[in-house]
């Protein structure tokens, strides 16, 4: 690990003068994806800004009947909230197929947004990565790809977003609010707050450096069945090789949202209506474009089959 | 290093590599560089030096660490506290499971620095030989083990677990999000799996685990 010089902000505006202060910072939240990248020194910040201080711990209710969730609340605290496990079942059961008990107990809402891709060669120091490096190539293109994306991606990256969390995000439309370092605030969709790798793979999200997440909002309970499939190489504490998110209503209209494809959660508001023609239609449809690897091909299969067992569990 | 003699137990040897492992990868205040050392190995910036304060199984501990220490070693080399075992260092095995303010977390993927004012045990706080955890007696009792790497972990981590159980957190294994979680073999198994065992000890480590949950219940 690189040294780094540590501080401990107290509030929002103390968090984003010290990043204005310090450009080669990071925040640090739960740190069990940041300190992992910067043992292995992919990440190599010169100044950590602890922001556990920060007092956005809560899950408050809003105004327009929805819930706001503290950029700090704990994947296990959210994902144990009774008025989560309710009204945003769906986000309760991504939770709990991440990570492990352990894991959940630190990580955070902001944190699980921000964790970076787990392709192999991102990885491995001595492999040539856009996304470490930008320009030195990308050793992932051409090697293994099995665990790699099937859409989205370019000809510069191929990685998948890893987070669970996201995909039960992105099919309830939250949104992600933030302050800038310079004190002004904004709200983005998670629809918009993962970006497709294009020319730029180090670029992965909206923010802007010394951007801090404060918290993320839920709009009202959407009610139907809300389910969260997640099939991965062995049973727990593993990531997904592919993960069907969806809100399923008693007329069989339904929300899908697909992890483990693309370099963010996917999902395709105008593919939806093909759900009425079954599973295959539908993932065609979400899939449509994809050109997946011969190690990967697998994954459009399984997604198919996946949201086939999906919308059989939610007719049950 | 001091050459070992027959007489060095196998611990001393362990601690005193580790010890200068530790001073190299982290010099601390306490620590004193050799001049020659420091000139051997040039370094792009300068190690930064942080204090922090917590209790550890009750004890309040000082320490001025490299910010870069992580509880695990700071539990390990600086306060010789060698039942938290290192397996991964990555968060990916659950060896380094210890308490913080009673939740389970990996020491290896949280700073020490982090955890100013905080309350920490680890399994030598969790019992003691002659005043066994319950947990701790089952294990022995269940043969829940082999090499015994991971059994720190596991221990702390199942301590932990059950009282997720009783407050009422749900897992990905509970089929309804909404009801009390009840402790089963399979809620257990999924609730453990950031622990791994090398060994294979899991069913027997399940009983152990099952036999104290029903005790207590
Ligand atoms: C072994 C292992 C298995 C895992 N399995 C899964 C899995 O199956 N599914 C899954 O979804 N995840 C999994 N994870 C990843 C885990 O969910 C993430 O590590 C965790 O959610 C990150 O949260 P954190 O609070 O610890 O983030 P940190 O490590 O603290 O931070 C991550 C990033 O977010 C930034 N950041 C943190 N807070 C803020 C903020 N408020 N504003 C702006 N930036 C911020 C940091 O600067 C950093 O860049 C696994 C991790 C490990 C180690
Ligand atoms: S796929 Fe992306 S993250 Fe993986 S090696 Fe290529 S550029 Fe790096
Ligand atoms: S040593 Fe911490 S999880 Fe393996
Ligand atoms: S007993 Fe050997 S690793 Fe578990």
């Amino acid at each position: 690990m690189k040294p780094f010089t540590y501080e401990r902000a107290a509030s929002p505006a103390e968090a984003a003068a010290a990043a204005r202060r310090h450009p080669d910072a990071r925040f640090i939240a739960g740190g069990t994806n940041l300190l992992d990248l910067m043992k292995l020194e992919i990440e190599t910040p010169s100044h950590l800004i602890d922001v556990n201080g920060l007092a956005l711990d809560r899950i408050e209710a809003t105004p327009d009947g929805g819930l706001r969730i503290g950029a700090l609340v704990r994947n296990t605290d959210l994902a144990a909230d009774p008025r989560i496990r309710r009204d945003y079942a769906l986000l309760s059961r991504a939770l709990l197929a991440g990570a492990s008990g352990q894991l959940r107990n630190k990580a955070t809402t902001a944190g699980n947004l921000l964790q970076r891709t787990r392709c192999p060669y991102f990885y491995d120091g001595n492999m040539a990565c856009n996304k470490r490096q930008p320009g030195a190539g990308c050793a992932a293109l051409g090697g293994v790809t099995r665990q790699l994306a099937v859409i989205g991606h370019s000809e510069a990256c191929i990685a998948t977003n890893p987070s669970d969390m996201a995909v039960a995000l992105r099919a309830l439309d939250a949104v992600v609010e933030t302050v800038a370092a310079d004190g002004s605030t904004r709200a983005i969709p998670v629809a918009e707050f993962h970006r497709l790798p294009g020319d730029t793979p180090q670029h992965e999200t909206a923010l802007q450096p010394g951007e801090l997440i404060t918290g993320v909002t839920l709009p009202p309970p959407v009610g139907g069945r809300q389910i969260y499939r997640k099939v991965r190489d062995r049973a727990s504490y593993a990531f997904a090789l592919v993960s069907v998110g969806a809100v399923v209503q008693p007329d069989g209209t339904a929300r899908v949202a697909l992890g483990g494809v693309a370099a963010r959660p996917w999902r395709v508001e105008a593919a939806e209506p093909e759900l009425a023609r079954g599973a295959r239609a539908a993932i065609d449809a979400i899939l449509d474009g994809a050109r997946p690897t011969q190690d990967n091909a697998f994954k459009v299969t399984l997604a198919a089959r996946t949201l086939q067992a999906v919308l059989a569990e939610a007719r049950s | 290093m001091r050459a070992p003699d027959v007489a060095t137990t196998r611990r001393d040897l362990v601690t005193g590599t580790a010890a200068t492992a530790a001073m190299m990868a982290a010099p601390s205040a306490s620590e004193a560089r050799a001049p020659a050392q420091a000139a051997a190995a040039p370094r792009a910036a300068a190690a930064a030096l942080a204090k922090v304060s917590f209790r550890v199984n009750g004890e309040a501990c000082r320490l001025e660490l490299d910010t870069r220490t992580t509880l695990l070693d700071a539990l390990r080399e600086h306060l010789r506290l060698t039942g938290t075992k290192k397996g991964c260092d990555h968060g990916q095995c659950g060896a380094c499971t210890v308490l913080v303010d009673g939740r389970r977390i990996n020491a290896c993927l949280t700073l020490a620095v982090m955890h100013e004012g905080d309350t920490i045990t680890t399994i030598e706080g969790l019992g003691s030989p002659d005043r066994l955890h319950p947990l701790q007696a089952a294990f022995v009792r269940h043969d829940g083990y082999q090499c015994g790497y991971c059994t720190p972990g596991q221990i702390c981590s199942s301590a932990a677990m059950l009282d997720e159980i009783r407050a009422g957190i749900p897992s990905h294994a509970s089929a309804d999000l909404t009801a009390t979680p009840q402790v089963t073999a399979e809620e257990i198994r999924e609730r453990m799996s950031g622990n791994i065992c090398r060994c294979g000890a899991y069913s027997n480590i399940v009983d152990a685990i099952t036999e104290v949950a029903e005790r207590q219940a």
